[in-house]
Parts: structure tokens; sequence; C-alpha cells
């Protein structure tokens, strides 16, 4: 057991290495010379020189990647180049209204599409399942922007029901963040919607097709028990996998959902990071998104690990 | 069993002939047969069509120059002049969002091909030559742990704004799935009987790839092709929409709606006509893509 859990955590330090170097090759490559741009205007071509071997930007890649990397792993991000604060600074400052919004989303998703997709594979090829169905091809189709603007027109400005923008922080109380969160949350919880019902109905479908659903219909247990006890358990690895993999689904979706709803989240950060060419920031929100993507994943491997006896890597 | 030469021995009735109770059930066929058996398929099918033609024939369908400014007209309702209105200098919003169907409609398609040409390359060679697969699948792993649209942010952040640029970013961040899809097809058809064969009747490792496993990827690929389309219109979308995508200049379906944002909540016809298309065109795709993949793989058919 320990071996296994070994194993698959070592499995990630690869994947996280591929995502670093890709990162810090995005810093590398991008056009503008940092060293001439802290020399200014007036500076010889000597001066500029001498900048760039203080900063260490004439040494060769491998070192420097490697620079890096240590700099990362003792908690330095780097320096913006817009307003010289400490990335990790910025970050910190926008995490709490993207977490925010990824956790109510995903309580909202995962609320809707599981028992969604149950209902759609017990009532399969009724008119019931294939508007679940319809639902979700919608979903899919349906640009995160578009449902956004489409929400906050009807309940927002028509209905005047939800703040149209803005983000209340956790402090003032649950009430305004709860109210302030709605209408983004139900936004990006679209897209998740679609995803985690179709994959809910398809893996229902194939256990409720399995003996012991027979065995237990004929023992007389109830509908609601075999559904989600006997089946839902059953079928609850595909799901909690693509639960986990749809997370790269709502760390794109955060990125539109801020600026649609004018929210100070991290999406807003690294689009406005964009808009400036403010590497280091790009760097650093890109690599925090894909490590929270690799770790969210190695979680939910590692939990059927220990809770499902089945799985043996 | 009508033949004059039977004879029934002796004991044993024969049946009369049963006439057909059941009369055979005409198959539908031709257009309306397809229509009747596939109604969703062929919307999408239609739908894109209608979009594909809006694009072609753009000049030709009551539109106006898409960037003419015209300050006197600014802002009005939809009329008779300017079926969906105008912007906030003025453009006709109709020609604008008719314009706009080419950028999507050339960034899903060659993004879907380039995508897939390279993936299918990449997953053939990691699929049949061991040594590389190794290295290949750790980076493609790295790549995919990028949330896409991310990824292709970041790449348009080191570049200016152009269509190709913006095709080349989505396309980089798509070809990993294309890539690790074909592995694993390649991966189970090396392991058919037919391939075997081929190998044991000495059949040259080149010939064997070239006519028992890329045939076979073909149609998973096809189905993976569709979707990354439907996908790379959404992305280029929104990188228009965070001002990452195409210049602003051109008329694309996410910068129609980046300029309507600030206008928005008193204007929202900008907004909401740009999007209606963008989401009726990535529905025709995807239906087309869930036809597509009942049709090329039945039992993924049944059930998805």
């Amino acid at each position: 057991m320990t071996s296994v859990v070994l194993r698959r955590v070592l499995s990630t330090l690869p994947v996280m290495g591929v995502v670093a170097l890709f990162v810090f090759s995005l810093l590398y490559i991008a056009p503008g010379d940092p060293a001439a741009v802290i020399a200014g205007d007036q500076a010889s071509p000597e001066d500029v020189e001498r900048i760039r071997a203080g900063l260490g930007l004439d040494r060769p890649y491998l070192i420097r990647f490697f620079e890096w990397v240590g700099q990362i792993l003792s908690g330095d991000l780097g320096t913006s180049i817009f307003t010289n604060m400490p990335v990790t600074t910025m970050i910190a400052q926008r995490v709490e209204p993207t977490l925010s919004l990824m956790l109510v989303t995903l309580v909202i998703a995962v609320g809707v599409a599981v028992p969604m997709g149950v209902i759609a594979a017990w009532k399969a090829d009724t008119w019931i399942d294939r508007s679940a169905m319809a639902f979700a091809v919608l979903g899919f189709s349906t640009p995160v922007f578009v449902v956004g603007y489409l929400i906050a027109y009807l309940f927002a400005l028509k209905l005047g029901w939800f703040p149209v923008q803005g983000y209340q922080p956790l402090a003032r109380g649950v009430g305004p963040w709860l109210h302030s969160l709605i209408l983004p949350s139900v936004t990006l919880a679209l897209v998740y919607i679609a995803l985690i019902a179709r994959i809910t109905r398809a893996a229902m479908l194939e256990v409720l097709g399995q003996d012991y659903i027979r065995t237990a219909k004929a023992k007389g247990v109830g509908q609601r028990r075999i559904l989600f006890v006997h089946g839902l358990k059953n079928a609850a690895v595909p799901i909690v996998t693509v639960i986990g993999i749809g997370v790269a689904l709502l760390i794109g979706g955060a990125v539109v959902t801020e600026s649609v709803f004018a929210i100070p989240g991290l999406g807003r950060l690294v689009v406005d990071a964009i808009l400036r060419r403010d590497y280091p920031v790009i760097q650093g929100v890109v690599l925090l998104f894909s490590f929270v993507y690799v770790l969210v994943n190695l979680a939910v491997d590692l939990v059927y690990v220990l809770v499902d006896p089945r799985i043996r890597y | 069993m009508a033949d004059a030469a039977f004879a029934p021995p002796p004991g044993l009735a024969v049946a009369e002939e049963l006439p057909d109770v059941i009369p055979a059930r005409k198959r539908l066929t031709g257009v309306w047969g397809f229509v009747r058996r596939r109604p969703s398929v062929a919307f999408g099918a239609a739908l894109l069509g209608v979009m594909a033609l809006l694009a072609i024939f753009a000049p030709l369908i009551g539109t106006v120059d898409p960037g003419a400014l015209a300050t006197s007209k600014r802002l009005r309702p939809p009329s008779a002049e300017a079926w969906f209105g105008t912007d906030m200098l003025g453009r006709d919003l109709y020609s604008r969002v008719v314009y706009g169907a080419r950028v999507s409609l050339i960034v899903g398609f060659s993004v879907a091909v380039l995508a897939s040409i390279a993936g299918l390359v990449i997953g053939l060679v990691s699929g049949m030559v061991r040594w590389v697969d190794g290295a290949v699948m750790r980076l493609i792993d790295g790549m995919m742990s990028i949330p896409p649209i991310l990824l292709a942010v970041a790449l348009m952040a080191l570049t200016r704004g152009s269509l190709q640029n913006v095709v080349i970013a989505i396309t980089l961040a798509e070809i990993p799935r294309v890539a690790r899809l074909v592995r694993g097809v390649v991966l189970s058809l090396r392991e058919q009987p037919y391939v075997d064969a081929a190998v044991a009747a000495g059949t040259p490792a080149p010939m064997i790839v070239i006519r028992h496993i890329l045939p076979n990827t073909i149609a998973p690929m096809t189905v993976q092709a569709t979707y990354i389309c439907a996908s790379a219109m959404i992305v280029e979308a929104i990188l228009s929409f965070i001002g990452a995508g195409v210049p602003p200049i051109t008329p694309s379906w996410g910068n129609i709606m980046a300029e309507g944002r600030a206008l928005w909540q008193v204007k929202p016809t900008i907004v909401f006509f740009p999007a209606i298309f963008l989401s009726l065109t990535v529905l025709a795709v995807n239906l087309l893509g869930d036809g597509l993949r009942d049709a090329l793989d039945p039992r993924m058919a049944k059930r998805l």
C-alpha cells in the first residue's frame, strides 16, 4: 500500500518538472530585454552588459533553470515588472475570490450533475434522459462568457435579484459573500455540470447492467437505495476522476468568469498581466494553477487507492 | 418449401404458407431519410452549412464594410437599415457579426486539421517506438496539466496578436490530447493478431504502420478533431474577449463582445448577437461530432 502511494506521488515529479520547464522557457524566450529595461535609455552597451551579468542573465539556460527552480522552492516567484511587487504577494491578495468561486462552483456542479446523471441513467431512453443529455450538449456548446452575460442580464439587470458585478470578501459575512458569488458560480458550473452529468450517466448505465443490481432488485431493495448505494457507489471511480480532470475547465473558465463579473481574482490578475506583458506574474499564476491541477488529480487518485480495494497501480 | 418435387413423409402435415403479416419496413433513404433517422446530426450539419455560407459569401449578403465608421449613427437599435443595430463607433453590427464567422471557422478548422496531423505523427511515433514513448509521454503529461486556455493565453503573451499566431497557440495547446489518443489506439492495435500476422509475413515496419495501424486510427481521431474544432472556436473567442487574440481591428465574435462589454448593461445586443452566433456554431460542430462518434464507434454510442 505504502509503495503504491509513494509511486503515485513520485510520478507527479516529472510532470511538475515539465510544467516548470515550460513556464521557465516562457520567460526565457519572452521578447524584451530586462537588463536594457532596468538600465534605461541613457545606458551604454557596457552598462547593460554589467547589469545583465549582475542579474545572472548571461549564464546558460539550464543553470538559470535550476536556479529558478531553487528560488521557487524557497517560495520566491520573482518580482512583477509592472508593480515592482513580489509575485507571491500579488497572488496572495487574489487567491480568496478565485478559491471561493471555484469552491461554490464545485458544490453547485456536483450537487446538480450527479443526481442528473443518475436519473438520466435510471430513466435511460425516455424524454427525461434525452432532455438531460440535450442540456449537457448545450452546456458544452455555450461559451462561459455567453452564459455569464445571459444570466447576468436576466437575474441581475432585469430581475435585480443579484449584484451585476463585483465580489464581497468572506470577511464581510457569509451572506453577502455567497450572494455575490451565486451568478458567477452558476455560470462557471454549467459546462462542468454537462461534463460530470454525461460521465455519471455513462458510468451508471454500465453499473446498472450488472448482476448484483438485478439481485438487489429481486431482493426488493428500494429504488433509491439501488441507485445511490448499490449503483452510484460502484460508479464513483470515473465520476470522481472526471471531477478532478474537470478542474482544468474550472481554471480556464475562472479566467473568463472573473472578467465578466469583475471579480478581482487570479484570473483577472493573469489577464491584466498579459495585457501589460508582465511575464513574471503570468509565470507565477500559470505555475500555481498547473500545480493545483496536478495536486487535485493526485489527491483524487490517492483517495481511491486508499478507499477502493479494487484499485491497484 | 413450395418445391413440387418435395413430398412430405406420410403422417407429417405441412403447414400452409402464411402470408407476410408484418410488412417489410421501408427504410427511408436520401436526405429526408437521414433527417428522420438522425435529426440532431442533420440539424448540426445544416447549421454549420449556413454558417459556412455566411462566412464565404459575407460580402454579398446585405453587408457593408464591417470597419466603416459612422459617428452620426452610433448605438442605433436594430432597424431595416442596420439589421442588428450599430455599435459605439457606428459600425454595422450585422456586417461585423457575419464577417466574424470567417475568423471562427478558419480558426476552428485550421486548429482541428493541424492539431490532428501533428498529434497523429507524435502519437504514431510514440506508440511504435518504445524508447521515444517514455520521454514523449512525460512531456505530454506535463503539457496536459496546464489548462488549455491558460496555455494558449501564455503563448499569446509571447507574440503579437494575429490570426496566424492564434491558430498556432491553440494548436499547440490541443496537440497533446490528440497525441495521447492516437498513442492509446496504436498501443492496442499493436496487440492485434493481424499485426502479428503481418510481422510474421515479413512486412517491413513502415508498411505495417501505413497499411495496418494508420487506417484504424482515423476514425477515433476524426471524432476527436470535431471536438477540437469546437473547443478551438471557444478558445479563440475567449482569447479575443480578454484582449489576447486576433487584433481588435478584425471583427471576430470575441472582439465584438469585448468591445460591447463596457456598454452591455445599456446595449446588450452588441454582446448578444455575436454570442448567439458563436454558441450556435459550436453547437453545430458538437452535434456533428456526436453523430460521427455514434456512426464510427457504435460501442461508445451506447455508453455515452
